[in-house]
């Protein structure tokens, strides 16, 4: 699950970690109320879930996601270019994003630009911290090429983030003296964040130090761990299901893991392991994926079903190529499931079906005698042959 | 011998009167496994299908039982507390079913483990499987939810984060006679309790396992670490799978581990690093067991 930056910065407020002061406004009004309140030099970015907004262009012709001004009216004005309009920057692709809301902000006055982040490290089972002096700029490319200047600290979990390691990571950051107070506190409650709002990631890029010699957070990317998310109503009010691909929006009301892709030929399997499994053979055999769909272990006829419209509501999909090991599941109500999803749907694709597993004879009998245009595959190999072969000659 | 568990091996089930648990509890004993004892809190003192004894707590289970083995079948918010109850028990192996449990649970319980005889395999795993010698390999060891049938007794060991692609090595090996030692099935978690290189170091110790299919997938560095150490070490031939080449960065794929973040955990970088230590790496999931009979009899 993403946040958009102002509810991050909501998310700082909450857990005091010093940020850039600023309001979300929906309206141009809004923005100029804000802008009024805070007054000086003001920032107005618009709020969609990509980045590269700075740099991107909206489709009225507006350059740019991401403006200073120096008055209410100018706030106002910018709004209104942004708000309503599509915003495409190199993260959304070409159909962009529409804005619906936009972030106006106090402006700051940067001297330096420093990195600090928490996330999961899977090789230790423990959370890790990462700052580095090369702040705003892209960390991966800083860890490539100058390594020695990113410092990684592990954190105990039973103990978490202690004061100590706090000003050791202050110390490296070369913020000294009243920076160094100011960064300890931000550090602490920054892990504290990161724990009790179950973060799998929460990186701050940049941390900025003003030229009032203020250290406040600029700009932060939370990931949220999805499993935990049962017990965090207010990150999860906190969703905004127009930022999600549509398909995928449906997908999660029948429980079905979505997730949506550029190609022509979609899956339906179960299993996770199974389903990314099946998306490279496709590819294997020629063809172009057009999703990734595990429908569980024990998969209902409804949710086949449902499976099958959200497949087909996707109009780049050519063919579906179906893959099921019914290990413990009945081959037989999943091969009724699919005939009658395919009736339900009127398909007029090819549909190509690899069944095995329990039952798996009189699944086969069901797909033969429903008088559908189904070929069913010998093994995923065949079966992922066949659906290329039948989208190139549809 | 097998790894881990043997047909004599006495398992416990916390969370037997659930629907999931109920279910593959009773799947394991028309399999022939012993399951000698379920534990729900709340639930002791009755019977499960009239034979089973019911336990409040796990320790009493294996104070009455003598099982040495949990499997845990308790929904994501109680699970790690479940786990936890297995290891305070003294049990030498908990296997984890559950799929959702909150990663910073999961982190508590893997350095609460840290210096006791209790091994955790999964969470988020379809168990593992030592299959007995009867027709369709009933009278083995079933742990969990893999389908029981596809297996055969025999002399490859299986290890794979993915239950269904786990069930199709097996299935391939079976249709092809080549039976199975142990299946292990170790989870898609990103913080798991046993890892590959943990389940080949003990086939490699096991005189019943002659060659190793290995199963993995996009995320993290475990499948890299666990063919840095077969290069060196690994005395068997294994053939290989990953999963997850064609999929986009940064999202998660249905798994909660399988995802590619900040270039790390791609399956190129892992396939490179199966090829580099002599491991035969299948080109497609329907190759599993064919690459691994090439690479082991030569035919």
């Amino acid at each position: 699950m993403n946040i958009h930056e102002y509810q991050a910065r909501e998310l700082f407020a909450k857990f005091h970690v010093a940020t850039q002061p600023g309001s979300v406004a929906f309206t141009p009004d809004e923005a100029s109320q804000v802008a009024a309140k805070l007054g000086g030099k003001i920032v107005v970015k618009a709020q969609i879930h990509a980045g590269g907004r700075g740099k991107g262009t909206f489709k009225n012709g507006f350059k740019g996601g991401v403006h200073l001004c120096d008055t209410p009216d100018e706030a106002k004005d910018l709004a209104t270019n942004m708000l309503g309009q599509v915003l495409v920057t190199h993260q959304t692709g070409p159909e962009g994003k529409e804005v619906g809301k936009i972030f106006v902000g106090q402006a700051v006055d940067i001297t330096r630009e420093l990195y600090f982040a928490i996330l999961l490290d899977r090789a230790t089972s423990a959370p890790v911290v990462i700052a580095s002096t090369e702040g705003g700029v892209d960390i991966e490319a800083v860890a490539e090429h100058s390594p020695e200047k990113i410092l990684r600290l592990a954190v105990n979990p039973f103990l978490g983030l202690q004061p100590y390691q706090t000003r050791l990571i202050a110390a490296k950051l070369g913020l000294t003296g009243k920076l160094m107070t100011q960064a300890s506190k931000l550090f602490t409650n920054l892990y504290r964040l990161f724990l009790e709002s179950d973060c799998s990631m929460v990186e701050v890029n940049p941390l900025v130090v003003t030229a009032q010699g203020e250290l406040l957070a600029l700009d932060a990317k939370f990931n949220f761990d999805d499993n935990a998310l049962y017990r965090q109503p207010a990150i999860v009010a906190m969703r905004d299901v127009t930022e999600e691909d549509p398909r995928e929006v449906a997908a999660s009301e029948y429980a079905l893991n979505y997730i949506g892709l550029d190609g022509n030929i979609a899956c339906l399997v179960n299993g996770a392991g199974l389903a990314m499994a099946t998306m490279d053979i496709i590819q294997y055999a020629g063809g172009s994926p057009a999703n990734f769909l595990d429908v569980g272990g024990g998969a209902t006829k409804e949710q086949v079903a449902a499976a099958f419209r959200i497949i087909l509501g996707d109009p780049n999909v050519k063919g579906i190529l179906v893959n099921i090991f019914g290990g413990i599941m009945d081959c037989n109500i999943i091969a009724t499931g699919i005939v009658e999803a395919a009736r339900e749907t009127s398909l007029a694709i090819p549909l190509v079906v690899r069944l095995e597993g329990n039952n798996v004879a009189a699944g086969k009998k069901t797909l033969a005698e429903s008088g559908l245009s189904l070929v069913t595959g010998d093994d995923i190999l065949d079966a992922a042959r066949k659906i290329v072969a039948a989208v190139a000659a549809h | 011998m097998s790894i881990l568990v043997t047909p004599e091996t006495k398992i416990l089930i916390q969370g037997i009167t659930g629907s999931f648990g109920a279910r593959h509890a009773k799947l394991s004993l028309d399999y022939g496994t012993q399951v000698v004892a379920g534990v729900t809190p709340g639930k002791g003192g009755q019977l499960f299908e009239n034979q089973v004894p019911i336990f409040d707590t796990v320790a009493e289970a294996v104070a009455a039982t003598g099982a040495t083995v949990s499997v845990v079948f308790v929904p994501p918010p109680f699970a790690a507390d479940a786990i936890l109850e297995g290891v305070d028990s003294g049990l030498d192996l908990v296997v984890a079913i559950t799929e959702g449990i909150p990663v910073n649970d999961m982190v508590k319980v893997k350095h609460f483990m840290k210096g006791s005889k209790t091994r955790l395999i999964g969470p988020n795993c379809p168990g593992l499987v030592t299959p007995g010698t009867g027709e369709n390999s009933h009278g083995g060891c079933r742990i969990g939810i893999a389908p029981g049938y596809i297996h055969k007794k025999g002399n490859v060991g299986v290890v794979s984060r993915s239950g269904t692609l786990t069930y199709e090595a097996v299935w391939q090996l079976t249709t092809r006679g080549y039976g199975q030692s142990t299946c292990v099935g170790i989870g898609g978690d990103p913080v798991n309790g046993t890892s590959h290189l943990d389940v080949l170091k003990m086939f490699n110790d096991d005189p019943e396992t002659e060659a190793i299919i290995m199963i993995g997938e996009i995320g993290g560095t475990a499948e890299e670490e666990a063919a840095a150490w077969a290069k060196e070490y690994c005395k068997k031939p294994i053939a290989g799978f990953i999963a997850g080449a064609t999929a986009p960065p940064g999202r998660r794929m249905g798994h909660a581990g399988a995802i590619v973040s900040g270039g790390k955990g791609t399956a190129a970088a892992k396939i490179a690093a199966m090829e580099d230590a002599g491991i035969a790496v299948s080109p497609t999931p329907a190759e599993m067991a064919d690459t691994l009979i090439r690479h082991w009899k030569g035919k």
